[in-house]
């Protein structure tokens, strides 16, 4: 399954779920905003690790919300103690789908520890999560997406032909906070 | 614990904090910090989110922010240095308010030689990375502390309060 396929499926799935949704740095922010953007969607630009955190602390501070989380194999590798604390804080609102390249997809395609021996599934059962589920195909993550827990996809190699994202920085935050709650980012 | 729990510098902070409707903390523990993180745990209108590395909590409250928390990071200046990208990169990037309350360790009364070149380098960091930093006595904290929250929301930045030996000494039972 290309990552193209798996976001294609997840911005399907969240879109009418009605999910908030958090994007990694790189290639799945613009695959994601190439096959479904919307004001929902918060694309992380920079902070490479912490897509995990951010869901995280959006599902804590939104319980009634359901918060999705797209990050990559490498960028759970960089942040792997954030596995521990989602286990520990367990929010039923959350999932975090990681998409399982096996390598650093948006900076030449240089393997990670999981192409090799690490397995992200048994690492995040290892930190405790409380529900964790593999897909290999479209049906496996479009089942799984209902879920809470941790979501490990396995993608190939590659990136889509999609463009850079063009929305500001503040364009994408201030259409997200919006539809995430606050009256105003004053307040 | 008693006397731990009600210091006086703890309760200061405490206050401001409280005064400045911070209702999401994450942290990573100091021993200066750990009868104010007592009266966090225990206070029902505070989340209290303990994390494993500091940049691990900036991208918490940052996630916490865009749900319409007001969020504090309670750490050691070590993790400052654990932070820096994430501090430029989101919160930097996003105008994303963070309070950032700071054991500062390293300085006058420092016991720990490791904790020293971290200690000096703290407010450099913080300057060059155009952060304000705050740095009250005892008599000033509360106040300052909710003028710091003030000035990351009106920002859109974080800021430091910058919390020293002499500090959490100052108010010893």
């Amino acid at each position: 399954m290309k990552r193209l396929e798996a976001i294609t499926v997840i911005a399907e799935e969240a879109t009418s779920l009605e999910a908030l949704v958090v994007g990694n740095i790189g290639f799945p922010s613009r695959e994601l905003f190439a096959v479904g953007d919307r004001p929902a969607n918060f694309y992380m630009l920079g902070s490479m690790g912490l897509a995990s955190s951010i869901g995280l602390g959006l599902a804590l501070a939104c319980p009634d919300e359901k918060v999705i989380a797209i990050d990559g194999d490498g960028a759970v590798l960089m942040n792997m103690g954030s596995l521990a604390t989602i286990a520990d804080q367990d929010p039923d609102n959350y999932l975090l789908i990681v998409l399982d390249n096996g390598c650093y997809g948006s900076t030449g395609s240089q393997p990670t520890c999981t192409s090799r021996r690490a397995d992200l599934g048994r690492i995040a059962e290892g930190a405790g999560i409380s529900e964790v589920r593999i897909a290999a195909t479209p049906v496996e993550v479009r089942a799984g997406i209902a879920g809470k827990g941790v979501l490990v996809v396995k993608v190939e190699i590659g990136n889509a032909d999609v463009p850079v994202i063009d929305l500001s920085p503040e364009e994408i935050i201030e259409r997200f906070m919006v539809r995430s709650g606050p009256p105003s980012r004053s307040s | 614990m008693v006397g731990i729990e009600t210091n006086r510098p703890s309760q200061a902070v405490y206050r401001g904090m409280k005064g400045a409707g911070i209702d999401f903390v994450a942290s990573v523990p100091c021993i200066n910090l750990r009868g104010l993180l007592c009266m966090i745990e225990a206070d029902p209108e505070i989340m209290h989110i303990p994390v494993t590395r500091e940049e691990e909590g900036v991208g918490i409250c940052a996630g916490a922010r865009l749900g319409g928390k007001r969020p504090a990071l309670l750490m050691q200046n070590s993790g400052l240095g654990n932070s820096v990208n994430a501090l430029a990169s989101l919160n930097g990037l996003y105008k994303i308010p963070l309070l950032m309350i700071i054991s500062h360790r390293g300085g006058e009364g420092e016991t720990i030689v490791g904790q020293v070149p971290m200690g000096r380098l703290t407010p450099k960091i913080l300057d060059a990375m155009d952060i304000p930093k705050f740095a009250p006595t005892l008599a000033e904290a509360e106040e300052t502390v909710g003028r710091a929250w003030q000035a990351a929301q009106a920002a859109g930045t974080p800021t430091a309060v910058l919390l020293d030996i002499e500090f959490w000494e100052s108010g010893a039972i």
